[in-house]
């Protein structure tokens, strides 16, 4: 399957659909209110840019660094060159530990390395503790956003599952509820576990330490309470000082959820007496993606899913949709770098309109990169339909005379054209969209008459 | 090769431009700490209370293992630390001190020394961090200024109770730590 065809099935649900287009609106506005109550928002922006930039031209001294601090803080450093070698790693901890179940905090990186299912083969017990991601781990789906896990799904679905595993009420889907029945039932998890995984948001060269984030306190929950932390982190996540977290902080929130803050910011620098920290810096294709020097830059991404909120391929066809573990706009930048066969449609999601780049916090050229895979992906892989259609209109539109001719020829057409034509496989954008109720009279017309 | 020399060597063949490092400039902000300071953390669903609010909401509910390691507050408390954070299961509130707390936000710095250990802020049903006003700070420029190169081992920045919109994007408060947090400014 590839985009349009699970955008396709997305869209069936019609009012499923609207509801999650309206909703990761709501969250897309909320974005937009709280960075234009921060004056310096721009400057925070360009800021961010420019510490990734410097982070990215300097990788390997801040990863040297940063071991060499998080060791002498009495953290465990390891290094995974991929998924399967990271998954390795982690067992091999869980082994020494003689440890069989474990809870598990938001880690797109472990969705990435496919962990949950390699340690569930292995024996091991794996319960995902962000409540979004319980949902969705009970219904054996993946996340289907990368901060909102469950946002494809509606409330009443949310307590069938928690009926069928949690025995409650059934039909009771107020989500108060619900959240107290995942509370007590991932209080028992949180106080059995011997062993917390944990995503990271930030690793600091400068002190060797790491923080996460949460609004559910989730991951502390994890780790204060077990004997052993083990923190997961993409090479990327590093950042130059201390000082640098005061500019991502002030982004993150505002940008993932429109809010000023996330309620939980923990500074893991070294662990508790009697206690260990492990961490996991893993590569899985992260090199291969600095090299490309056009792709570089969207390792800057700080994963605040502000792209997918206000993508209107997005919003009106789901996470699902995109096939990869980060969808949306940045996702389709990062997974054609991972394979490009499998996700050669992911760049044509989109409709270029640069939203994406435009809420960026740290400023990634989003839409410029998804043209430039374009670019790519044709030339391996010939011309398409969609090339050839777009071909076309960029030959009308790129002679004034044809337009004007065109333009009211084509006010003709749209009434009579049917269906057939209009809907055909040669134009993609004739799906799940209908044609707008033609205007009297043109533009120029309307002008003419109003104007002299 | 291992994979550290591996992964290293291979980012060191990449030829990259150099890119400095920016400055931080000091952003101002003007008006009243203590009024954003509420507003922010406010708006995080926590609750800004006077010393004295603090013993009528005690007073009030029915809590029954109290414990407080805020020395204004000792009184309050009717138990011990433990050594094990499992044993903090049933405990109804906390109390601790705040180091600082940011207007611009409301988040509140806390260290291993002011949390005694590090699962006491979560595991609480109830959390109450008692802050002085003249600790306030406006942004977190000036919070990582205030913290410098300071060693704990662990380091919070606390800004409301518990929280989740995860079914529907309805706000739900207090999903896995502790259910309510007041903030007693003195």
């Amino acid at each position: 399957m590839n985009h349009p065809q699970e955008a396709a099935e997305f869209l069936k649900d019609v009012a499923n659909a609207k509801w999650h287009d309206d909703t990761l609106w709501f969250v897309r506005d909320k974005r937009d209110k709280i960075s234009k109550s921060v004056p310096e928002w721009e400057k925070l922006r360009n800021l961010a840019s420019d510490i990734k930039d410097n982070v990215l031209a300097n990788l390997e001294t801040y990863l040297v660094e940063f071991e060499k601090n998080a060791i002498a803080n009495n953290i465990h450093v390891h290094w995974a060159k991929d998924a399967a070698e990271h998954n390795q790693i982690v067992l091999g901890i869980l082994n020494e530990h003689r440890c069989k179940a474990i809870v598990k905090s938001k880690s797109i990186l472990t969705e990435e390395c496919h962990l949950n299912p390699f340690l569930e083969k292995n024996g091991v017990e794996v319960v995902d503790t962000d409540l979004g991601e319980r949902i969705v781990q009970f219904l054996n789906q993946p996340p289907s956003h990368i901060v909102l896990p469950a946002i494809h799904l509606k409330k009443m679905a949310i307590s069938d599952i928690f009926h069928e595993k949690l025995q409650t009420e059934k039909g009771n889907d107020d989500p108060y509820y619900l959240t107290q029945a995942a509370r007590k039932h991932l209080r028992e998890k949180f106080l059995a576990a011997k062993v917390a995984i944990t995503g990271v948001n930030f690793g600091v060269a400068e002190t060797g330490e790491f923080v996460v984030c949460t609004n559910e306190g989730n991951a502390d929950m994890g780790v204060h309470l077990a004997d052993v932390h083990i923190a997961c982190m993409g090479i990327e996540k590093i950042i130059p000082k201390r000082e640098h977290l005061g500019v991502f902080l002030r982004l993150l929130a505002r940008s993932a959820t429109g809010q000023s803050i996330t309620n939980y910011n923990s500074h893991f620098r070294s662990p508790s007496l009697g206690k260990e920290i492990h961490i996991v810096l893993v590569d899985n294709g992260r090199t291969e993606q600095l090299a490309r020097e056009k792709f570089r830059n969207s390792l800057k991404c700080i994963r605040c899913g502000a792209c997918m909120n206000t993508c209107p391929i997005y919003r009106r066809s789901g996470g699902f949709s995109y096939g990869s573990t980060v969808p949306g706009p940045i996702g389709s930048i990062l997974s054609p770098g991972i394979d490009l066969q499998k996700h050669s449609s992911l760049p044509f999601a989109s409709t270029l309109c640069g939203s994406c780049s435009d809420v960026c916090p740290v400023k990634i050229n989003i839409h410029e990169q998804l043209y430039e895979w374009r670019q790519e992906i044709t030339k391996a892989q010939g011309t398409n339909a969609k090339s050839i259609s777009m071909s076309i209109a960029n030959g009308i539109f790129a002679v004034p005379f044809a337009y004007k001719l065109s333009a009211s020829m084509m006010r003709g057409a749209l009434k009579i054209l049917p269906d057939s034509i209009t809907y055909s496989g040669l134009n993609t954008w004739g799906k799940q969209r209908d044609l707008p109720e033609l205007p009297k009279e043109t533009f120029k017309d309307w002008y003419k008459k109003n104007r002299k | 090769m291992n994979s550290r020399e591996h992964i290293l060597s291979k980012i060191k063949t990449i030829p990259r431009d150099e890119k400095p490092l920016p400055e931080i400039p000091d952003f101002s902000f003007e008006g009243d700490l203590v009024e954003k300071f509420t507003q922010s953390i406010q708006a995080n669903k926590a609750e800004v209370i006077g010393e004295d609010e603090l013993a009528d909401i005690i007073a009030h509910n029915n809590f029954r293992k109290i414990l407080s390691l805020a020395a204004h507050f000792k009184d309050f408390s009717n138990t011990e630390l433990p050594v094990d954070p499992h044993q903090l299961k049933d405990l109804d509130l906390a109390i601790v001190e705040g180091q600082f707390g940011v207007a611009e936000n409301g988040a509140i710095w806390l260290t291993d020394e002011n949390m005694g250990l590090r699962a006491f802020p979560f595991i609480t049903e109830h959390l109450v961090i008692v802050l002085k006003k003249n600790s306030l700070v406006a942004n977190m420029h000036e919070a990582y200024k205030k913290i410098g190169l300071a060693h704990s081992g662990f380091g919070l920045f606390i800004a409301g109770p518990s929280k989740t919109a995860d079914i529907e994007q309805s706000l739900v408060i207090g999903a896995h730590g502790a259910k309510s947090l007041r903030v007693v400014l003195k």
